[in-house]
């Protein structure tokens, strides 16, 4: 029987009493049990309906025809996984600064979930170049900030791997996670601060958008579906964590039980 | 404080001077780097003249990659890092030290001897001072964020190649930076000051962040 733990909420409740009540596993995967399948019919019924508006009734473009409907995939996914990286970094500080227990575990699951979306990002952008601009891959600032980011994510994957005790492996790769988080600005403002092959910001500008209603759409919908299946995928990747370190705890106590047993055996026998 | 710093520096600088220190190490294999090149490319000059400032540059970072592995090692393994963590003087503040130690043993002598390879590779003399000029500008930016990798994986034992994949990303920048100041000097489109002055402040905040996160990343794993 595994011993949870229960926190004393009753007398000191700090301000951000929600997450500090998650900071229980048990609690955690209670709540996350009974949201996964909401969360992943959500993210279903959104990638439905964008998927049908991006494919059937967002308009070609006057330039590209329809090959600009690869920009309702690689635009939420290049968002993802920025997306996933400022949360790896925000979970970070929760493991170094708060010591939060469950931080940890949410920035384990987030890394293969954003080194994906940047793969997807990357291999769509290339799909997308090569009709557009001739060419697979140009050296400029964005794809080569976005090529870091993902190099980035393999070597945070490849540190987790690396550690074997999850408590200190997790505060490693934290303080890499937030020395690395100076390239998510970089990114984003690489289109603005050097001359580039990829145009310049469209969306997320002062200014405002420049892309028409009618395409805009059905990308903020697909976004919203992406963001929605990343929460889905992030919350299932915490709930295996957790299990995997419990099953971890198993093993561990298992061996420890055996040694303990030879011991007495070959202490009883002597 | 200044002492300990200064008695940690001169202590790392005396340990890479005898033998079982790395020693001129760095050097030769910066050397033997810009050698070899020139098997793979040909001897066409004219190709290995163009292409030489970021031929040095290159070969400055693995040089320092290669080298990064024995900063912290070492002294996990004979116990000293446990000194050095327990110590009153602030662990920044030794960080820093054995940053500056490495930085003098690897950075700075492949800065000065740069010039001298910069002949194999056909370089003119404006071009070499270039790469001089960049190279101990940027350099510490190297030895400082490959620091912060020596220190995630300092008590791993084995970890040469987990080092390379965690700090080569974040060395890009001054890789990109270093080479556009180096190219910039030889005449182009962009004055030599523009990304020059962005490298010397790439080292600067690099010295300051590397430090901390190098710090921390130690505390964590001791």
């Amino acid at each position: 029987m595994i011993p949870t733990l229960e926190l004393a909420t009753s007398d000191r409740v700090p301000r951000f009493s929600s997450l500090w009540n998650l900071a229980n596993p048990t609690r955690f995967l209670g709540l996350a049990d009974r949201l996964l399948p909401w969360l992943a019919a959500l993210a279903a019924a959104l990638l439905a309906v964008g998927l049908y508006l991006s494919f059937f009734v967002a308009p070609p473009d006057y330039q590209q025809g329809e090959t600009v409907r690869i920009m309702f995939i690689h635009v939420p996914a290049a968002w993802l996984g920025l997306f996933m990286y400022v949360m790896m970094s925000a979970s970070a500080l929760g493991t170094l600064v708060w010591r939060h227990p469950l931080a940890d575990v949410a920035q384990k699951a987030a890394a293969p979930i954003g080194a994906a979306f940047t793969f997807v990002c990357l291999v769509t952008g290339s799909l997308w170049g090569k009709p557009m601009w001739g060419t697979w891959w140009v050296w400029d600032a964005r794809l080569t900030s976005v090529l870091v980011l993902f190099l980035m994510y393999l070597g945070i994957m490849a540190l987790w791997r690396a550690v074997d005790d999850p408590g200190r492996a997790a505060r490693a790769v934290a303080v890499l996670t937030l020395v690395g988080v100076v390239n998510i600005p970089i990114i984003k403002f690489s289109v603005d601060w050097w001359s580039t092959l990829h145009q310049p910001a469209a969306v997320f500008r002062i200014d405002g958008p420049t892309i028409h209603p009618s395409m805009l759409w059905p990308l903020l919908v697909m976004a919203l579906a992406f963001t929605m299946l990343a929460v889905a995928l992030h919350v299932a990747g915490m709930r295996n964590e957790i299990l995997r370190r419990r099953v971890r705890s198993l093993r561990l106590m298992e061996a420890e039980r055996l040694d303990a047993g030879v011991e007495t055996a070959a202490g009883a026998a002597r | 404080m200044t002492r300990a710093f200064l008695a940690l520096v001169l202590r790392d600088l005396r340990l890479a001077a005898r033998v079982g220190g790395s020693g001129a190490m760095g050097l030769v294999f910066f050397l033997m780097l810009v050698a070899v090149v020139p098997f793979a490319l040909g001897p066409d000059l004219n190709l290995l003249a163009r292409i030489g400032p970021a031929l040095l540059w290159f070969s400055a970072v693995l040089a320092t990659l290669i080298g990064l592995d024995r900063l912290f090692q070492t002294d996990v393994e004979d116990g000293a890092i446990d000194l050095i963590l327990s110590s009153d003087t602030p662990l920044e503040v030794l960080v820093a030290a054995k940053g500056v130690a490495h930085w003098l043993t690897t950075g700075l002598p492949l800065a000065l001897c740069a010039p001298l390879f910069g002949l194999l590779l056909a370089l003119t003399p404006g071009a070499m001072l270039a790469v001089a000029a960049t190279l101990v500008v940027g350099t510490p930016a190297l030895t400082f964020i490959g620091a912060v990798g020596a220190a995630l994986t300092a008590s791993l034992g084995r970890g040469g190649l987990l080092l390379a994949i965690l700090v080569m990303p974040l060395m890009v920048p001054t890789l990109i930076f270093g080479v556009s100041a180096a190219n910039a000097a030889t005449g182009g489109t962009i004055s030599f000051l523009t990304p020059f002055l962005i490298l010397a402040a790439l080292s600067l905040v690099a010295i300051v962040i590397g430090t901390f996160a190098a710090a921390a990343a130690l505390r964590q794993s001791a």
